[in-house]
């Protein structure tokens, strides 16, 4: 392999580490904050059983928390325990990996504002129409 | 054909200017979560103190997947070319191949670890290359797919609505790129 190359490709990667390493450092601060001080409790109270207005809810919730996928697992299936409808758990697990209110500000420095943007407000919108598809499939079997 | 090169090159570095100039924001910002989190320190001390091992957890997690983007970093460098690229993901792409594009970001999406914003690096490093945005949308959608935890989620909602839910959200992920795509050419327009 061409050394000089290597170096140069090294460099490169630094480079990139480097100015995303505070934004790294930031989120993981946002996300430990926003685990802590949001109370579980609070899900329970916002969804009331509506078709439309769940779903909606679901995928504000899932865009503005952010953390491992496993959490929103384990919190969607102790929703549906409260009696929270599937749809709305879907709407909500969907976009706690796809919409990503927390990371938006890392988003837009390195993908650009725009893009950062539209990806999220689409995505926030397509999770409420994944939910729907989900469960309207899922009653046809 | 030369001239047309010349400009489209020139449009790229108009393009990737703003981001090459980011200056310290990315400072700022870790420098506004430090703030709010001593905030927290002195309003509600135990949640801090909750926060803070939260926060050791993550990063001790997020280690070796960082490692692994400085590598991948590196890989991509000198492995992935532009031309190559070009060829299967670029914007301006009209061979056959251009769609091979599409279960490249997809299945690069489904295999991608740890969490979202340690992507972006790279993906920033591709779209200066010329990756088209739809394929990034379709790589940041299908990232919500980890075959590691599958067996979690159909624990907690049965097999038929996880192959469904992953059906489906592979299916939206390319409407969604399509749609990104679309909105950003009417702005780019405007």
């Amino acid at each position: 392999m061409d050394k000089e190359r290597f170096k140069q490709a090294l460099a490169k990667a630094s480079r990139a580490m480097y100015r995303s390493l505070p934004i790294i450092l930031g989120i993981i601060i946002l996300v430990s904050l926003a685990n802590v001080l949001v109370p579980k409790s609070l899900y329970t109270l916002l969804f009331k059983g509506n078709f439309i207005l769940d779903p909606f809810i679901g995928s504000f919730l899932g865009s503005i928390l952010a953390g491992n996928p496993i959490t929103s697992y384990i919190i969607g299936g102790e929703l549906l325990k409260q009696g929270i409808s599937l749809i709305a758990v879907t709407a909500f697990i969907v976009s706690w990996v796809t919409v990503g209110m927390i990371q938006l500000p890392a988003e837009m420095m390195l993908l650009g504002r725009r893009f950062a943007i539209t990806r999220n407000v689409t995505a926030f919108f397509l999770a409420i129409i994944v939910a729907i598809l989900t469960i309207l499939i899922l009653t046809l079997f | 054909m030369k001239t047309k090169n010349k400009e489209q090159k020139k449009k790229t570095i108009e393009k990737i200017k703003p981001k090459i100039e980011m200056s310290h924001n990315q400072w700022y910002f870790l420098a506004g979560a430090i703030i709010l989190s001593v905030i927290v320190f002195l309003i509600r001390p135990e949640a801090f103190s909750q926060s803070f091992k939260f926060f050791l957890s993550i990063l001790l997690k997020i280690i070796p997947i960082i490692i692994l983007v400085f590598v991948l970093l590196i890989i991509v460098d000198l492995f992935v070319t532009s031309r190559i690229l070009m060829k299967y993901m670029s914007k301006e792409s009209k061979s056959k191949v251009k769609w091979l594009g599409w279960p490249v970001a997809i299945i690069a999406g489904i295999i991608s670890t740890g969490p979202i914003y340690m992507w972006y690096p790279l993906l920033s490093d591709l779209q200066r290359k010329g990756v088209r945005d739809g394929f990034i949308a379709a790589f940041l959608y299908n990232r919500a797919i980890k075959p590691a935890l599958i067996p979690l989620i159909i624990f907690y909602f049965g097999l038929a609505f996880t192959l469904i839910l992953t059906g489906v959200m592979i299916i939206v992920s390319i409407f969604q790129g399509l749609i990104v795509e679309k909105i950003l050419k009417i702005k780019f327009r405007r």
